[in-house]
């Protein structure tokens, strides 16, 4: 079954074509990693995806819910971790509050962050918070969890550590989007890869197939990115 | 004249005083963050009006301001003074620091709303709040936070604004004091007064300091 179906999505900015004509769907329990030079609309496809932009033209159908875990993370900075977590479930979703707090500890545990839950956001480090935002976007219950490359605003020791939690969705068989530029992730963690380029689908199919070394766009792209 | 007798002869001006300062800020804070959504609307020709009366506040001395409240509706309207409730001059004055002080909150408040980073109202839109949760929930706390210091300058000058009202001769503190000082020929009554806006204004800042060190507890 297709939880999100992307059909003919066009988007210009003043004469600025930035996605042309994208189709695609994502099944559910399936990880679609997006790859692709800078500035070639793999934000724009996300934020279009999650409402955050309006598309000129084309259709974007839903058979569930979703969630977008952000490169600079956005958490709120005056709500604690808990609180971070739970507010939108409470106040959105109206949902009841033990098992919404049960669910919160749940996920801040399996984030290996269950004694920060009382902190502010300022008092963790940037792999920390993006954990938090994870939790956060899951709290929601979400069909799918979007990602616009999760690990850009980190140092990169810290990359590893957001790799591995979006790993262990994968094997909890998480539906995920996810744009980045960590090549060998894309690889490994993904079922389907996109790689744009100027606002269109270059290749679309398996790890193996993308990253073939006949696909000569990719492997220029990967060889200008050195790994 | 003793020193109790004076404070004793200060005392109902203290009280004008204190009621001019408490009703403006009452009035002015609210209606300055609706002057900032005027501001900074889509709509122009809002924008535009918001922008030309902040200017006009902000470009003209309060003082001017508050004689044209008191006296514009005998020169302008021609009504006639006597047909005006008699704590006209009161309300004048009331009228007059609410609309000048919502004018310099308002783009205190602009300054402040601008300053939240997009993302916040991003992620609050992905998490399915609503506008006005997003902006009560999310958005206000943070900016009380960024505005506190530029609202605690202009709260402390409204403490020594409020002598202004003594030009359409609403007798607060200021305008006590001068009648007692050249009543007596004495210079007391004008220390008195400056130790009590001295006091006041003292304990304002500190009142706001406390304030700001409550927020103190996160970092935008
Ligand atoms: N709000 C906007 N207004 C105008 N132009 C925009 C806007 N957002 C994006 N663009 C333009 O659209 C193009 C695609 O941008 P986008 O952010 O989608 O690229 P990207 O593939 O995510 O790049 P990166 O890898 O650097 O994040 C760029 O040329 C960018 O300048
Ligand atoms: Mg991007």
């Amino acid at each position: 079954m297709s939880l999100l179906e992307v059909k003919n999505l066009k988007k210009t900015f003043g004469n600025n074509e930035v996605l042309k004509d994208i189709s695609f769907t994502v099944d559910k329990g399936e990880v679609l990693g997006i790859i692709g030079p800078s500035g070639s609309g793999k934000s724009t496809l996300l934020r279009c995806a999650t409402n955050l932009e309006h598309q000129d033209s084309g259709t974007i159908k839903y058979n569930g819910t979703f969630g977008l875990v952000f490169q600079n993370f956005n958490l709120f900075p005056h709500y604690s971790v808990l609180k971070n977590i739970i507010d939108a479930p409470l106040v959105v979703q109206k949902r009841d509050k033990k098992e919404v707090l049960d669910k919160a500890r749940e996920l801040l545990k399996k984030m290996g962050l269950a004694d920060k839950e009382n902190a502010y956001p300022y008092q963790l480090s940037g792999g920390q918070q993006q954990r938090v935002s994870i939790a956060r976007a899951l709290a929601m219950n979400p069909d799918i969890l979007f990602f616009d490359e999760p690990t850009s605003a980190l140092d990169p020791e810290l990359t590893g550590e957001i790799l591995k939690v979006i790993r262990d969705l994968a094997a909890d068989h998480m539906t995920m989007v996810i744009v980045t530029h960590e090549m060998n992730f894309a690889r490994d963690v993904s079922d389907k890869v996109i790689f744009m380029e100027n606002g269109v689908i270059d290749s679309y199919g398996t790890p193996d197939e993308v990253f073939a070394r006949e696909n000569n766009r990719v492997q220029e792209f990967i060889g200008r990115f050195g790994n | 004249m003793s020193l109790i007798r004076l404070i004793q002869e200060l005392s109902s001006g203290m009280l004008v005083t204190l009621e001019i300062f408490f009703l403006t800020l009452i009035f002015s804070l609210p209606l300055g963050l609706l002057v900032s959504f005027g501001r900074m609307s889509k709509f122009t020709p809002l924008r535009l009006v918001v922008k030309v009366y902040i200017s006009i506040m902000r470009g003209t001395p309060l003082m001017l301001q508050l004689m044209v409240i008191y006296f514009g509706p005998y020169f302008i309207f021609k009504v006639n003074m006597s047909n005006l409730p008699t704590n006209y001059r009161f309300y004048a004055v009331i009228i007059g620091f609410v609309i000048n002080y919502a004018a310099y909150f308002a783009e205190i408040f602009r300054g402040g709303i601008e300053s939240i980073p997009e993302g916040q109202y991003e992620a609050a839109k992905v998490l399915g709040y609503s506008k006005a949760q997003t902006f009560f929930r999310i958005i206000l706390l943070q900016v009380i936070k960024n505005v506190l210091p530029s609202v605690t300058n202009e709260v402390i000058t409204l403490v020594k604004d409020t002598s202004l009202a003594f030009v359409i001769a609403v007798t607060e503190m200021f305008t006590l004091a001068k009648q007692l000082a050249s009543a007596e020929v004495s210079m007391t009554p004008y220390i008195a007064a400056g130790v009590f806006y001295y006091v006041f204004n003292y304990v304002v800042a500190f009142i706001m300091e406390k304030c700001e060190k409550k927020l103190n507890y996160f970092k935008a």
